[in-house]
């Protein structure tokens, strides 16, 4: 048995609040961040996101610094990795690792129109200015692998502690909503023309959305009640660089290797978060994976509904949602969903209900055939 | 693969004019080889530097293919997709001059290269694309040697493929219990510096 490794101090920094408790009690009164957006400078017609005001960001951030030194995505994630730190009162020692988790970074830095030299793109310039502002003692890991990161660099973490490399870990995922990213879905017609729709009959796409998240990732743990990392899992379909496997099965190893490693079988899951894009092709290689996996008795949302797709932050977004159904026992809607729009059966929660919530798997896949699937468990000590 | 040069395990195989971008230097090597692929046409330069160094390398070894289905993938680079970012980005610059297209935007990742492996010799193991300011040798030895001890591989292709405006440069290599030099950082760097 490999020494447990904990969860400690999430916070979040999105659409729906800069608390995970604001966070949680708008998911609770099924509240979306999705909203219609008018901004000509991402797209020259209306689209849905779920976006952050800039003047709230910067509002937020002048505790911390000038807020017009840093670019948008800096702002979220320091203020993201500022509340962390502060919770845990973590040391930041030598053993401490920063990893960052991003599919595009400040990618605002390569348009014209944007103040901030075009350096700022450059992923190991984004972890530098994390590093410098809290002085975080090693080199940042940047885990950029589409929109598995997120997730993956928990697992990264995890790994990485497990085997004596570090101590502790802080893990800050973010990414925003920027022309470049807006432009590129819409060329694949992939945007949604409301708020999208996870798994349902009538859904027509994604919606794209921001945010930043971070925990710290240890080997020890700070309460009489702790979320353990199980085991997890990142395996390729090595199908398709855009769609996913039509057999579902990358999901299908990621989920079964983080299985194997926790010594659990289909039945003792208690609640899934799945990745749940509202795309057709994604939907039905989910619904195909659980299927396969037996997992299709098992409560599951998507919380793209609330969010949208916040691209490399989903992962950890949406997991430390998931700690927080296990805190309170609690199940959360998967908003959107209506009539079932996928060819195999899976138990999409539709309102909000108390259960005992002890073990949780988080999913997320992405382009280049990525896929990611972490277990969690709550853990209750003797005080 | 390194200014116009590839070396595979100490032999020389492809040799080219320094001068020569990167895309003529891939369609050379690519030519060099003893196969086709048409796929190979459609990626960005990022995928085809990452592409043809795993080719050789995979070439290069002998591995069944139920063991090359659990093979772990763990790339890295300093400049992720920057290089297919900036295409991208000037094809959306200005209103007059629009024409942002799906088949570049969907090499702004840097991993999509590694799927591009992963497709042509059917891996479906361990797969994570990672950024560091420069070739983190310590690093791949620590994450690979992770993912054996966590039984979540026992060979792992490890790497760096970086392209940008200054160049490119690749360097692969399989961790493996079958392999014959110690996995230590200094191994890694060495070979790195020699290639």
């Amino acid at each position: 048995m490999e020494n447990p490794i904990y969860i400690q101090e999430p916070s979040l920094i999105t659409p729906l609040g800069f608390s995970v408790s604001e966070n949680v009690s708008a998911i609770e009164k099924e509240q979306s961040g999705i909203h219609e957006q008018h901004q000509k400078d991402i797209l020259d017609t209306p689209f849905y996101a779920a976006m952050i005001a800039s003047e709230k960001i910067d509002a937020a951030f002048k505790k911390l610094g000038n807020p017009s030194r840093f670019m948008k995505l800096e702002k979220i994630m320091l203020l993201s990795v500022a509340e962390t730190l502060e919770k845990s009162k973590l040391h930041i020692s030598e053993k401490t690792a920063l990893i960052i988790a991003t599919t595009k970074g400040s990618i605002d830095a390569l348009d014209p129109d944007n103040s901030f030299s075009g350096e700022r793109a450059y992923l190991p310039v984004l972890g530098k200015k994390i590093q410098s502002f809290f002085g975080f003692k090693q080199e940042p890991i940047v885990v950029s692998n589409a929109c598995v990161s997120g997730i993956l660099a928990v697992a990264v973490a995890k790994r990485l502690i497990q085997n004596n490399v570090y101590e502790n870990a802080v893990v800050v995922a973010g990414d925003l909503v920027s022309k470049f990213t807006v432009t590129g879905f819409n060329t694949f017609q992939a945007l949604s023309d409301g708020p999208c729709k996870p798994y349902s009959k009538y859904r027509n796409g994604i919606s794209i959305g921001e945010a930043a998240a971070s925990v710290v990732v240890s080997s020890e743990r700070n309460k009489y009640t702790a979320i353990e990392v199980l085991g997890d899992g990142s395996c390729n379909d090595a199908n398709h660089i855009s769609g996913p496997s039509r057999t579902g099965e990358g999901l299908l190893k990621s989920v079964q290797s983080a299985m194997q490693e926790a010594v659990i079988s289909a039945t003792d899951i208690d609640l899934i978060s799945a990745h749940g894009t509202a795309t057709i092709y994604n939907d039905e290689m989910e619904a195909i994976a659980f299927n396969r996996a037996n997992l299709q008795q098992v409560p599951l949302h998507s919380l793209k509904g609330y969010y949208g797709h916040t691209l490399g932050a989903s992962g950890l977004v949406e997991a430390i949602i998931g700690f927080e159904s296990m805190n309170q026992n609690k199940l959360f809607t998967s908003l959107g969903y209506d009539e079932s729009g996928i060819s195999k059966p899976l138990k999409i929660i539709q309102k909000v209900e108390k259960k005992t919530i002890n073990t949780f798997l988080k999913t997320a896949s992405g382009f280049g055939g990525s896929n990611a699937a972490v277990l969690f468990k709550k853990v209750a000590f003797e005080h | 693969m390194q200014n116009g040069t590839v070396i595979c395990n100490g032999k020389e195989i492809v040799s080219a004019d320094n001068e020569q971008g990167f895309s003529e230097f891939a369609k050379r090597v690519y030519k060099n080889q003893q196969w086709e692929y048409p796929k190979f046409f459609k990626m960005d330069r990022l995928s085809k530097l990452t592409f043809l160094t795993a080719e050789i390398l995979l070439k290069e070894l002998t591995i069944s293919s139920e063991v090359k289905e659990q093979l772990a993938v763990v790339l890295s680079n300093k400049s992720a997709s920057l290089d297919t970012d900036r295409k991208y980005q000037d094809s959306i610059n200005s209103i007059e001059n629009f024409y942002p297209s799906p088949a570049v935007f969907v090499y702004t990742l840097p991993n999509i290269g590694m799927g591009e492996v992963c497709i042509r010799h059917k891996i479906q193991g361990e797969n994570a694309f990672f950024v560091f300011d420069d070739f983190n040798p310590l690093f791949l030895k620590h994450y690979a040697e992770s993912l054996a001890q966590n039984n979540k591989a026992t060979q792992v292709l490890c790497g760096w493929t970086e392209i940008d405006e200054k160049g490119y440069n690749s360097f692969l290599y399989l961790a493996s219990p079958n392999g014959t030099l110690p996995h230590t950082e200094e191994t890694i760097k060495k070979l790195y510096t020699q290639s």
